[in-house]
């Protein structure tokens, strides 16, 4: 298997793009990674698209055959995948494109992920949202995506202890670490009071303990390891991958305060790069609720289950503390425009790995981890990242 | 608007609470699955129907504020996944009850009402929801 190698990157802005359709968005991306990569686009040997719903939020499928159209290689007749594991669809897209080239099957591959969330009403975009869970046997019975992070969220309480107040403290946090990003979504600090003074979503989770929707796009370009230096000063390799399913209802699991599926994608990854939670200077982990982040931080090592309350609390993620956790803002300040999110994790650790975070800059950061999850951890993808 | 099938399908399990019972493990599953995650293809022609009793007990609750376009007019309303007492969890409403009232480890039995409709001449869809099990009154006792 080859060794590769992230060469270039690209994201647009995350949040309300009215004047922006799907298309424009996922072009906006990738131009800018073909730029950054230093390449010229009929270089690409092969696309893959991460896209949750393109299908139900702008009527369009057939994802894959329109951004490689519209990105000017309809004549180049490149092979343009789509895929889909729902919030998970960039890591996993980002997944396909790393074995693309770790086979030796194409030498550049190009990887973007977008998604148009505001096309359509508030509450459609509730009910495409949670097409990522049973439809059957959740949504129907009035469990929304929300309530099931709530059952997670009071579960978790019950078990561990974890506080109302704690679970506060990692959406200030990603707020704070947003408001150094300039292409958050959000870009303003908020305090404890914001959150617990917000309005109920499902108890005891409130509007802001949740990511937003979002309109968004982000992109990489792959190549070889041994080729990276032709196209750029700073290659970042990814030295680990891991994916990992589980069932598709949360109550079919022997215990909702754990995510099995990040347990063993993480597992497959650190085994992969011979690293362990240890070695990871920077996470940017899937906190599309206040809880899930909670949840993250145990599940992928860095703490003890039970633990990741606290930790939050006695500011252990915070930027340059012990572990640096969504260093961009997260889902819950970066914005979480589904398909793209996976993307905009890895264009956050490469950013960082490279030392142009700027403001946010994780000091001597050398190993990142991307942490992508689909529905309520049906598909889990884990991603390492070292600088080379 | 979906086709009336695609509800129609599942009513057994909806009005009734079947489910599959592995009879290499004795474990029992819900909804119906045609394999058992444990015993993989040993229990291939070994998955039996098996009715839920409909007793249980709450396993997390929530108190759903902002909710999908049919449940609107039932907001807020209650959802839990309660562990049944054949050991299989399913997620479903709690009704009859005030929110204050019930907590992670309260006693629910299921009961059979209306879940939602499709507009005013849509087909109307029904299901178990739960309600709480009330502590038996004193002359019970006798």
């Amino acid at each position: 298997m080859r060794r590769v190698a992230v060469i270039g990157i690209g994201d647009t802005e995350f949040g309300e793009l009215w004047d922006e359709s799907f298309r424009d968005i996922g072009i906006q991306a990738g131009l800018a990674a073909v730029a950054d990569a230093n390449i010229s686009a009929d270089k690409i040997d092969a696309l893959y698209v991460g896209n949750m719903s393109a299908g139900r939020f702008i009527d369009q499928e057939h994802i894959g055959a329109l951004i490689a159209d519209y990105s000017g290689l309809a004549r180049d007749h490149i092979p343009a995948t789509r895929v889909e594991a729902a919030g998970a669809s960039g890591g996993l897209a980002l997944r396909q494109g790393f074995l693309a080239v770790a086979s030796g099957l194409h030498d550049i591959v190009a990887v973007g992920g977008a998604e148009k969330m505001m096309d359509v009403s508030d509450i459609e975009s509730a009910m495409i949202q949670s097409s990522a869970t049973d439809q059957e046997w959740e949504t129907i019975l009035g469990a929304t995506f929300p309530a099931l992070h709530a059952l997670i969220a009071r579960r978790h309480m019950h078990e561990y202890g974890t506080t109302r107040e704690q679970l506060a403290d990692v959406a200030v946090k990603n707020h704070k670490n947003g408001s150094l990003n300039p292409k958050a979504q959000f870009q303003r600090e908020i305090t404890r009071e914001t959150v617990l003074g917000s309005p109920l979503v499902s108890s005891p989770l409130r509007v802001f303990d949740c990511a937003p929707s979002s309109d968004g796009a982000a992109a990489v370009v792959l190549c070889p390891l041994e080729e990276a230096k032709k196209y750029t000063e700073t290659p970042v390799e990814i030295i680990g991958t891991g994916q990992a399913s589980d069932t598709l209802s949360l109550h079919h699991r022997k215990d909702i305060c754990t995510m099995e599926a990040t347990k063993v994608a993480a597992k497959r990854a650190f085994d992969m790069a011979h690293l362990t939670a240890k070695d990871v200077d920077l996470a940017e982990v899937h906190d599309n609720y206040t809880i899930s982040e909670i949840l993250a931080i145990e599940d992928l090592g860095f703490f003890k289950k039970g633990e990741g309350g606290k930790a939050t609390e006695g500011g252990l993620t915070a930027l340059n503390a012990e572990i640096s956790v969504n260093t961009s803002g997260g889902l819950k300040a970066r914005g979480d425009p589904i398909g793209a999110t996976g993307l905009a994790q890895a264009v956050e650790i490469v950013t960082q790995l490279r030392g142009k975070a700027d403001k946010r800059q994780v000091k001597d950061a050398e190993v990142g981890l991307a942490h992508n999850v689909g529905g309520t951890g049906a598909t889990v993808v884990v991603h390492l990242f070292r600088r080379v | 608007m979906a086709t009336a099938p695609r509800f129609w399908r599942e009513n057994p399990s909806r009005y009734n609470l079947v489910g599959f019972k592995c009879n290499s493990c004795g474990r029992t599953y819900f909804p119906p699955r045609a394999i058992c995650p444990v015993c993989h293809r040993k229990s291939v022609g070994k998955m039996e129907e098996v009715k839920l009793k409909g007793t249980g007990k709450v396993y997390s609750v929530t108190e759903v504020q902002d909710s999908l376009d049919e449940l609107n007019l039932m907001k807020p309303y209650l959802v839990a996944i309660v562990e049944m007492d054949e050991g299989a969890k399913i997620t479903g409403q709690v009704i009859d009850c005030d929110a204050c009232d019930v907590t992670i480890g309260t006693p629910v039995r299921v009961s059979l009402r209306k879940l939602s409709e499709e507009g005013p001449s849509g087909i109307i869809h029904y299901g178990y929801k739960f309600v709480p099990v009330k502590e038996k009154a004193p002359e019970a006792q006798h």
